[in-house]
Order: C-alpha cells, then structure tokens, then sequence
C-alpha cells in the first residue's frame, strides 16, 4: 500500500466552493475554493489570524460558513447526517477537552462511536480496531493510564488514537504540534506520515513550522489576505517571495542536506 | 470489558453503594420509629411485616421515609446530569435556577388555583415553573451560539429572576407567606401514601431517558469540537441531559420542596468515593441523596424535639462541612 493513494492524484473527496467564513460582521476568509487531495498530506500554512483553523474546522463542519459550500465524497457537508460524516472524516481540534479521568482506552472506545447504534455496547470488532489504533500510536502499554497522567506527546497521540479508531479516510488536524518539544513533534508528524503512508489516509494539518509543511506535506495551502494565496507541492511553492508576502519576513531557501526538501531561513535585513 | 483495571473499580463502586444502601435501610428503619408515638426498632419491622403497627407504619411513617428517598435519589441523579451537561463542578438545579422556577410555579399554583385542586395543581405548577425556566434557558442559551459558560450564566440570572418574583408575589399575598417558607427550605413533612405513589409513577416514566441519558453523560465531558467530530450533536446532548435533569428535579420538587442543594453535594461526592465515569457515579449519586435527605429528616425531627427542622435545612448543615471535608481531601491527595 506504498502509494497507492498518491497516485491518483486528480481525484477529491473534500473540497469547497466560494466558502465565506468567519464571525458575525468579520470576514476571515472571503469566497475561496479549496480542493484536498486525497491519500496526500497537506499542509495549510499562514499567519496567525489569517483564517489557516477557521478554514480547517469548516472543512470538518466544526463551524458553518457564511457562504458557500463545503463537500465531502459529492454531496455538501453540511446536509448530511452528522454520524455519516464522522464515519468520513474526523477532526483533532488543538488542545481538545476530555471527561475527568478518561483513561486511554476510554478515550479511544470514543472513536468508535460513529459506527455504533444508539444504545448498543462497545463489541468485539470495536474493541478490536481500539487495539490496533493504540497499537499503531504506540500506546497499547499506556492503555489504563488516565489521560492527565501522560505527557504532551503522549495525550496527543492518544488523541490520535481515537480519530483512528474513527477509521475514516480523512483526518484534520489542528496545530498537532503545538506545546510539545522538538523531539515530540517529530514523533507526531512521524506518526501521521506513517498513517499515510500505511492506509493511504488523506492528512490535513495545520501548521506553524514552514520546515515541517516542507518535510512532510505533499501539497501546501498558504492563507494570507482573506483568500488562498497559493497552493501546490513544497518545492514550488516554499520560495522567499511567498514568504514575504504571507508572512512579512525574509528568508532563504536552501535545499535541505539530508533529504533534498526546501529549507526556509528566515532572517532580519539590517 | 477486556482491561484489568475496570473490574476492580467496579468492585469498588459496587462496594461503595452497598455499603450506602445499608446505611440508608438503618436510617429509614430509625425514621420509622420517631413520631407521636415512639416504637421500638422491632415494633417497626414488625410493622413491615404486617404486624400489630402496620397501621401506624405503613399509613405514616413509611410514606415520610420512602418520599425522601426517592426525592433525595432524584435530586442526586439531576445534580449529576446538570453537571455533565454543563462540564461545571459548580452547576446544579438551585445554581441554574430551575428549582426557583419549580418554585415559582408552585407557588403561583397554591395561589390560584382552587384550594380543592391544590393535590394536583402544585406538582403541575412545579413541572410547569421548571419545564417553562429550562426552556427559556435553552433558548437564550442558544442565541449565545450555545457557550456552556453563557448556559450557565444565564441559568444563573434567570433563576435570581425568578426568585425576585416568587418574593414579589409574597410580598402582595402575605398570608400564604409562611406556608411556602416552609415549601422553599425543603421538607418531607406530612408525606402521604399518594405522594409515594406519585413519584414513585413519575421516577417509572423518567427512567428510559435516565438510562439514556446515564450512558450519554460521560461524552459530555469533551468540547462540542470533538462531539461534533464524533457525530454526537453536542446541542442535542447536553439539551437532552438538562431536560431529563429537569424532569427529576421537577418530580422531586414538587413531592418535598426546593433542595436544590442535595443536586450539589451528591455528584461531588459520588465522584470522589466511585470516580467519574458515569455508570459508577450516577448510582453513587443517586443514594448519596438519598441517604442524605433521609438521613437530615430524621436528624432534623431529633435535635429540636418537639418541633421539627426542615429537611432541606439540616441537608444544607450537615452537607456544606461534609463537602468542605471531601474537597479538601481532594486536594491533599493531588499535594
């Protein structure tokens, strides 16, 4: 299952049309069009407050847009029943609450709650996939311990854990690196490039790190100005002149020595 | 369940409540021989059975005890849903102000309609005050855009203003003024086997939604964000859990009086005897208040001998240092 999804690359099952977001009379985002790719990792990139969250949380209807469509696999988001999208797509909102004293397997059965009816019992098959997704998160011998008791890395993987036994094909994700250190981080993104790469899920993540977009994106949405003002894969679109324009700074970009991926350094003109 | 962790807790939880139920059947059995006439603890039993004061028992004493736990387990189970429903420790049908519109309700009721209707139009006042303040609360609740903090807050406000008008209206009637003094601090006085059989008809008819509502409580404890990521509409939970709240704690206001404090203290304490997940914590709420309303009835009937404290009172006195108590036991074990 190498690449298999990353070769059909024209093919979408989440997108949006002419999408206006944002709260009461202020406008974050105004009529954009958004296409993910599927079984691809893309990065949605920006300052803060330029609209990269509100557009992620509309794509997993989180929020309702002003105006405009979001659709998932043909139909729009917003007409269909909340329990067939969670089947879809799940979203990993940045630093989400949890029930007091939710261990991590409780947490984890939580994600298998959009396949089950109204009242029936965590089943075998249920507690089957609760396995393998703490297994996959490397959490199966952290199983019983409560979520406050894990570190940053951890919980977030948790999390992860429970978007996975979800078992949908897409996963959002926002900020999954905020508040963790730099080895942490890297364990995440690690994470979730091998989610893609094993399954062929389709990734979108915020992020804040130009160089995490660039390690481990295939395709990057940069927000600016209340619109999409680029889209494409890292090495055509990480060049200093985007970055200005998106970010207000200076930077070059190198090649990066060990994997070839573009390398933004900013730096202060004196 | 497949971890080894969970029997374990369940054996606990399950300790925990036996070990409440007991206490509860001791205090019931000491209530039953409090009265007019003191009975010994065999003569009650033997009244039970069918003995020589069935009558006195039966006709009594048992619709005093019975009344008080069913309306203290009611306001336990209510306390715990509000609370869920609202993800806030400080949330219970008092703090939002539903038993004040229960209370308004009843007491609107008691004033017009006719004193022969009296039986039946208070526990319809009550339901109508509580539903009606629930709603309004729902509603407003929503136009915020459903923030559980401005839910909570507007509970808050909404219950000040009910109880403004509740003092309102005893200030223009001043005879009824006494009576529901009485009403408002809570009390299980004068019992009888009809309000046995109503509550007990009214808890029958709310027990669907608490068993649903029991399996539903735990999720209420994550953001709408993650719900919504879920496919659990969070409106529909947490609105679903403050309707079945009100329901019990409409039932229960309208057989023993506001006291909304037990609504409080139960959840607390259920949680930090079973923990929180929801099936060990609803049942532990449940016969804390239970054991907690009937056991302030019989302390209140004993210590001002021969007049009586209100239930409610003695609940407020003996609950406040109780949960002072477990919360700072709480916080030692965290040091």
């Amino acid at each position: 299952m190498t690449d298999a999804g990353k070769t059909d690359a024209g093919h979408s099952r989440l997108s949006a049309e002419d999408l206006t977001l944002g709260y009461a009379a202020i406008k974050v985002l105004d009529h954009v069009d958004v296409t993910i790719p599927d079984g691809r990792i893309t990065a949605l990139i920006g300052a803060n407050g330029s609209g990269k969250s509100t557009l992620l949380r509309a794509l997993g209807r989180i929020i309702q847009p002003l105006g405009g469509t979001v659709t998932l696999d043909g139909k729009a988001i917003a007409s269909m029943p909340g329990k067939a999208i969670a089947q879809t797509l799940a979203l990993l909102p940045q630093s989400p609450v949890s029930p007091d004293g939710l261990t991590v397997r409780q947490l984890c059965r939580f994600g298998r709650h959009p396949h089950k009816g109204m009242l029936s019992r965590t089943s075998r098959h249920d507690e089957a996939i609760v396995e393998a997704s703490l297994a996959a998160t490397g959490l199966a011998d952290l199983a019983e311990r409560p979520l406050d008791r894990l570190s940053g890395g951890q919980r977030q993987r948790a999390w992860i854990a429970m978007a996975l036994a979800q078992e949908t094909p897409i996963l959002l994700l926002d900020e999954p690196t905020t508040y963790l250190d730099i080895a942490h981080q890297l364990e995440v993104l690690e994470l979730l490039k091998e989610l893609n790469e094993k399954s062929g899920r389709t990734i979108v993540m915020v992020v804040h790190d130009l160089n995490h977009a660039a390690q481990y994106a295939d395709h990057i949405i940069a927000v600016a100005d209340g619109g999409i003002h680029a889209a494409g894969s890292p090495v055509d679109l990480l060049k200093p002149e985007l970055i200005r324009s998106v970010f207000g700074i200076d930077a070059v970009v190198i090649s990066h020595p060990v994997d070839g991926t573009p390398l933004c350094l900013p730096f202060v003109g004196r | 369940m497949t971890s080894a962790a969970l029997p374990s807790k369940s054996l606990r939880a399950a300790s925990v409540c036996l070990a409440i139920a007991a206490l509860i059947v001791i205090v019931a059995v000491l209530g039953m021989t409090i009265g007019a006439v003191t009975l010994s603890v065999g003569q009650v039993l033997d009244g039970i059975a069918g003995g020589k004061s069935a009558f006195i028992v039966m006709q009594y004493r048992a619709p005093r005890v019975i009344v008080s736990i069913l309306a203290g387990a009611s306001l336990g189970i209510a306390g715990a849903f509000l609370q869920g429903a609202l993800r806030n420790p400080l949330a219970s049908p008092d703090v939002v102000g539903i038993t004040k519109w229960a209370g308004l309700g009843a007491f609107l009721a008691g004033l017009f309609a006719p004193p022969a209707w009296a039986v039946w139009a208070i526990p319809a006042g009550v339901i109508a005050g509580a539903v009606a303040g629930a709603l309004v609360l729902l509603a407003i609740g929503r136009s915020f855009g459903g923030g559980i903090a401005a839910l909570a807050l507007v509970g808050v406000a909404l219950g000040m203003l009910a109880q403004a008008l509740m003092q309102y209206v005893m200030v223009l009637f001043p005879t009824r003024a006494d009576q529901s003094m009485v009403w408002l601090a809570g009390s299980v006085y004068g019992s009888t086997m009809t309000d046995v059989v109503a509550l007990s008809l009214w808890l029958i008819a709310c027990l669907p939604f608490v068993l649903i509502a029991t399996i539903r409580l735990d999720a209420g404890g994550f953001g709408d964000d993650t719900l919504t990521s879920l496919g659990i509409s969070p409106g529909l939970l947490r609105g679903g859990l403050i309707v079945v709240s009100v329901l019990l704690c409409a039932g229960s206001v309208a057989a023993v009086g506001s006291m909304g404090f037990l609504g409080l203290l139960s959840p607390h304490a259920a949680r930090l005897l079973v923990g929180p997940r929801a099936r060990h914590m609803v049942p532990a709420s449940a016969l804390i208040g239970a054991l907690t309303l009937s056991a302030a009835d019989l302390i209140g009937r004993l210590v001002a001998l021969p007049n009586e404290i209100p239930a409610g009172i003695v609940a407020a006195v003996i609950g406040g240092p109780y949960l002072i108590f477990l919360l700072m036991k709480e916080a030692g074990r965290h040091d």
